[in-house]
């Protein structure tokens, strides 16, 4: 490669790779810019009149006045969400986004305030509605023999089927750790788009996140839907759902983690998690 | 699908897996969509003023809105109706892959059938006219005389559109179908880097830059004219003739 072309090269890849890095001051007053996907109902959803609305959108303005901060929301698609974090293009993220391992190696996150369960949901006239497993929940670290039969229970019962799911979630990563091989996964850019296919018949299941599912198996929408099998935690689900943050911004974890836990310590989280989903997902301990 | 990597090694192993996909939604496309671009020209061209028009519509319609919504609407739009999904066609509308050739394939007939269509109006009306008192029949006229000159004139432009279809065949990475783009946008939200889009994008101008050889070589072979007119003018450093 000559000189002009390395050059070129090496400055598209720092436009594209590095952002601001300088961490600000963060404190009272200061203005935090606040991303969600918008897709993704009750989290976070646009309304007729294309207001952003939902659980999150809620939940950041409770945490903003009591962090004493001005809080701008933006809408930003769910695939590059941590890329644009890390490039500068806003100061957190609150889009149900689990806590991670994997995402905890490039960006920090706040404590959790909510966390749910994540389930199949088959149609109800499907090859997979009888599906049954023995236990209700199961946790996917340190499996009790009740939890391992369910997990092979789940996998002889999805074997050859296809799996719809939102492409960069815990919920892919799931499917891909454990049951790769055994079903064809398919990928979808929004959770909206996959709920059309999965009534369409095109996928056999879809996996998400339980409060997620409720709201919409209960509207018009997730008509002839229904949950199959156990509810799934921990994990490549990660350690419930907080607001992401670039790891040198500490100091604002540090503060949204303050005014989570006072939110749901008055039980503001919880009240806002019935308001959404129905039943109460925050965060607890 | 044919895997060409069971366990791909690194990167580039990941997304040439995609190159299948990738090549046979172009080729597929551009294959059944010239065949038929070429039947819509000849309608645009018909003196017959309703096919003409039919022929307008279609080409303004698929020309003038945007290739992903063309596929946004035959894959998930068609896919909500009951009476489609009763249909004997829900088996191919069904899979991503057909909706996806469906969509790439209309539009291109529509582009290229305007490429034919000024090819075809390109070739003067003396050797139609100079076929026609040679007594050759319209059959014979267009095989011999019009069609050979119009594709020949209509091949730069075509091998721009061959062009935008390699690019094009990265939407049907919004309608599941695990094509070079998907890949490479998975693998991107894996790993949080931007390297995979890189090498996408270098598998997709290795292809383009064989396409517009491969059009390069064959307007060379079309236009032996051309060639020998080149081949007798004066050199540049030549002396000039003495009188």
């Amino acid at each position: 490669m000559n000189t002009f072309l390395k050059t070129i090269t090496a400055a598209a890849l720092t436009l594209a790779v590095t952002g601001p890095a300088a961490a600000a001051d963060w404190g009272k007053g200061s203005t935090v810019r606040i991303a969600t996907e918008g897709a993704y109902a009750p989290w976070n959803y646009t309304d007729s009149s294309g207001k952003l609305v939902g659980f999150e959108l809620d939940l950041a303005a409770d945490l903003c006045a009591r962090m004493e901060v001005e809080c701008e929301v933006i809408q930003q698609a769910w695939e590059g969400i941590i890329p644009a974090l890390q490039a500068g293009k806003y100061d957190a993220i609150m889009a149900g986004m689990s806590i991670t391992e994997k995402r905890m190696e490039v960006i920090t996150f706040s404590r959790s305030y909510a966390a749910t369960p994540a389930v199949f949901v088959v149609k109800s006239d499907g090859p997979l509605a009888d599906f049954k497993a023995d236990v209700d929940a199961v946790t996917m670290e340190e499996l009790t023999a009740g939890e391992t039969a369910a997990i092979e229970a789940v996998k002889a019962a999805f074997a050859g089927k296809t799996v719809g799911v939102q492409i960069a979630t815990t919920h892919e990563n799931f499917l891909n750790e454990v049951l790769a091989g055994d079903v064809t996964v398919k990928t979808y850019d929004t959770q909206e788009n996959l709920d059309l296919d999965l009534q369409a018949g095109r996928v056999d299941a879809a996996l998400a996140a339980m409060s997620y599912w409720k709201p919409l198996l209960e509207s018009d929408n997730g008509k002839g839907l229904e949950m199959a099998g156990p509810g799934f935690t921990g994990g490549p689900f990660g350690n419930g759902v907080g607001a992401g943050i670039r790891k040198e911004d500490q100091a604002l974890a540090d503060m949204f983690t303050a005014a989570i836990d006072a939110a749901i310590a008055d039980g503001t989280v919880s009240k806002l998690a019935i308001e959404h989903f129905g039943f109460d997902a925050s965060a607890k301990n | 699908m044919i895997t060409l990597f069971d366990k791909p090694d690194n990167v580039w192993e990941l997304i040439a897996n995609g190159l299948p996909w990738t090549l046979t939604l172009a080729a597929s496309s551009l294959a059944i969509g010239f065949v038929l671009a070429v039947g819509l020209a000849l309608l645009r061209l018909s003196p017959i003023t309703p096919l003409r028009w039919a022929a307008w519509s279609y080409v303004y319609f698929f020309r003038s809105t945007p290739l992903l919504v063309q596929i946004f609407l035959i894959y998930y739009g068609l896919g909500q109706f009951e009476a489609v999904q009763k249909s004997v066609f829900w088996p191919l509308l069904r899979e991503a892959h057909w909706c996806a050739i469906l969509a790439l394939t209309l539009n291109t007939t529509a582009y290229t059938s305007e490429i034919i269509r000024g090819g075809l109006q390109a070739v003067p009306w003396g050797q139609v006219e100079a076929a026609k008192a040679c007594g050759m029949s319209v059959l014979m006229r267009f095989r011999r005389v019009v069609f050979p000159q119009a594709i020949r004139q209509a091949l730069p432009g075509y091998g721009n559109e061959i062009v935008l279809m390699v690019k094009s065949t990265s939407l049907a990475s919004t309608i599941t179908l695990l094509e070079m783009t998907l890949i490479a946008r998975k693998e991107t939200s894996a790993t949080f880097t931007i390297e995979p889009l890189f090498v996408a994008a270098v598998f997709y101008l290795a292809i383009n830059f064989l396409a517009t050889r491969g059009v390069m070589a064959l307007e060379y072979k079309l236009s032996p004219d051309l060639r020998d007119a080149k081949r007798s003018l004066p050199l540049p450093d030549q002396e000039p003739v003495a009188r």
